[in-house]
């Protein structure tokens, strides 16, 4: 129910970005929805893509701190309400997000997040019969 | 004692440079005779087959090897005395926070010398037996504190061994008991004042203050001129280190126009911290000390690690003995932060204890305003989390311990792995960027 995220630390300084980019692009890795958070001396670079494990391997083979992190991706309609009818579902549910981002794919909206409680919010995928991604459906 | 003379050892401030270097022959003669009675120098006189006898110049100084901290350390406790124990009255120590600590022994009349050069300092900077002098210096084992004190007393001032720390009883003091003078090291005098503003007092108004006396850490001209005009009066800068006794060995005059070592206590050498032959007139070396006048451990040839360069030899207040600049730095790593010294070594122990942390870390130093700041740059091995929450109480934990080790708290910075220098051989470890040094 869960997909890999790449969460890559990089530091807030130029020339470190487009360092992780090239060796993805080089991998022939596709990106599929990413987001970058950071604070005052450092970032973290969250990163979807159509194969994790491979991008896991070729950045961490370059010396990159990468961890794997698994983050739910909720399907939903690209319509008005839909993405607070969703979150409402797992807020009711106890469970807290970590963080979110979110994007377009296909004519659907998806929402990307990291529960605090991974059991707890995949029970409420479920009872709720919530519509959800996984790296399958990037390949 | 005359009042109204700016000299207080007018036999000895005011001899030309050919008297001094003959006085100094004399000594250094006597001294390295002395330096027999200590196991160490004896030994090492030996090994190279050398006399003291064959010191018949001043430039045979030279013959003589280096004496280090690393020899203080390794005769600890008492490998070094030229004098038996019984003749000893006082014992100063380093806190060894990296091996052994260091050791200096005094005679009574080594605690006299002492005074006398402190003393003679204050009464350079224009202090008289009716000043009130305030020494607001950490006591103990730091010199600063008895050093002042016993030179102050000699030059017969009322003297209150007020020591560090709590500020609105210096206040008191300072409007209470008329205070003219003060000594402390520069960030505190900042302190002391931002605490007068805080109270409404008014240092110009509100004191007798004329004179301070800043020494024990790095300042800049700048800081210095900002402490003047805050506080209304002059503030000279002190040089000392307790392998020569403590603060005594170097004093600026009126002119503020670096600082008089006193040639008649020691021999003053700049020598390049690479090659240990001695730089150009002028040039930034290593300072080097000889004592002259101690008895219960004298120093021959004393790598200071200090940075400095010469100024001159000659100047407008009448004393021909050398002025050096401010220091420049360090020749070895130690860094001196707010007073406190730190060798990177702490540091590193420290961070080696977090199976979080790579192996690569840098540590630099900036100033903001007035104060020493201090950045730990480390790398992380594994990413362990994508939470900020976690990484930030990592950071917190990482400052906790080292404050526990340094005293100080530092900014400390996550880095990706990979992306600090890495330079060939030895790893650059800290880099200055603090005004003092540019």
């Amino acid at each position: 129910m869960t997909i890999k995220q790449l969460s890559i630390f990089i530091e807030n300084k130029g020339g470190t970005l487009i360092k992780v980019l090239d060796l993805l692009s080089k991998a022939g890795i596709q990106i599929i929805a990413s987001t970058v958070a950071d604070t005052k001396d450092y970032g973290i670079y969250r990163v979807l893509t159509n194969n994790s494990a491979q991008a896991y391997l070729t950045l961490k083979e370059e010396g990159i701190n990468v961890q794997l992190s698994d983050v739910f991706a909720l399907c939903i309609d690209d319509q008005p309400g839909r993405a607070a009818e969703a979150i409402k579902e797992i807020s009711d549910a106890n469970v807290s997000i970590l963080y979110l981002y979110s994007f377009l794919w296909q004519g659907k909206g998806v929402l990307v997040f990291r529960a605090d409680q991974s059991e707890k919010a995949k029970e409420a995928i479920m009872l709720n019969k919530l519509s959800f991604l996984t790296e399958e459906d990037f390949k | 004692m005359d009042n109204n003379s700016p000299y207080f050892h007018p036999q000895y401030e005011t001899l030309s440079r050919e008297e001094i270097q003959k006085l100094q022959l004399e000594r250094l003669q006597a001294t390295v005779k002395h330096c027999m009675n200590s196991p160490f120098y004896k030994q090492r006189f030996e090994e190279i087959g050398l006399k003291p006898e064959d010191i018949k110049s001043l430039d045979d100084i030279r013959k003589i090897p280096f004496t280090t901290k690393q020899d203080l350390r390794d005769t600890y406790p008492f490998g070094m005395a030229s004098a038996p124990l019984r003749d000893c009255v006082r014992l100063h120590s380093s806190s060894g926070t990296t091996g052994n600590p260091t050791v200096i022994l005094h005679t009574k009349k080594d605690l006299d010398e002492w005074a006398n050069q402190v003393a003679r300092n204050l009464w350079m900077v224009g202090l008289r037996p009716d000043d009130v002098f305030q020494n607001s210096s950490g006591y103990g084992m730091f010199t600063g504190g008895l050093g002042f004190q016993y030179g102050a007393e000699k030059l017969g001032m009322l003297t209150i061994p007020a020591a560090a720390g709590n500020s609105l009883r210096q206040i008191k003091f300072i409007k209470d008991f008329g205070t003219t003078a003060i000594h402390a090291v520069p960030s505190y005098v900042t302190r002391l004042y931002e605490v007068m503003q805080q109270e409404g007092v008014d240092p110009r108004k509100d004191t007798k203050l004329k004179v301070l006396a800043i020494g024990a850490e790095p300042h800049s001209e700048e800081q210095r001129k900002r402490i003047e005009d805050m506080m209304g009066v002059k503030a000279y800068n002190s040089f000392g280190m307790s392998e020569m006794c403590g603060p005594g060995v170097g004093f600026e005059c009126p002119e503020q126009n670096g600082m008089h070592f006193w040639e008649d206590y020691y021999i003053v050498e700049i020598v390049d911290p690479e090659t240990l032959e001695p730089v150009k007139e002028g040039e930034i070396g290593e300072l080097v000390l000889t004592t002259l006048c101690r008895e219960a451990m004298p120093l021959l040839r004393y790598r200071t690690r200090d940075l400095t360069r010469v100024l001159g030899h000659t100047c407008p207040c009448g004393r021909n003995h050398v002025r050096l600049d401010r220091m420049r730095g360090r020749s070895d790593d130690m860094m001196v932060l707010r007073g406190v010294n730190i060798f990177p070594i702490q540091i590193e122990k420290i961070l080696m204890q977090f199976k979080e942390l790579a192996n690569n870390y840098l540590i630099t130093l900036t100033t903001d305003e007035d104060n020493d700041n201090m950045t730990v740059e480390v790398e992380l091995e594994e990413l362990f989390t994508d939470d900020f929450p976690r990484l930030l109480a990592l950071e917190k934990e990482i400052k906790r311990r080292l404050k526990d080790e340094i005293l100080l708290t530092p900014h400390v910075k996550l880095v990706p792995k990979g992306s600090l220098p890495v330079s060939e051989g030895k790893a650059v470890r800290v880099v200055d960027k603090r005004k003092v040094y540019q």
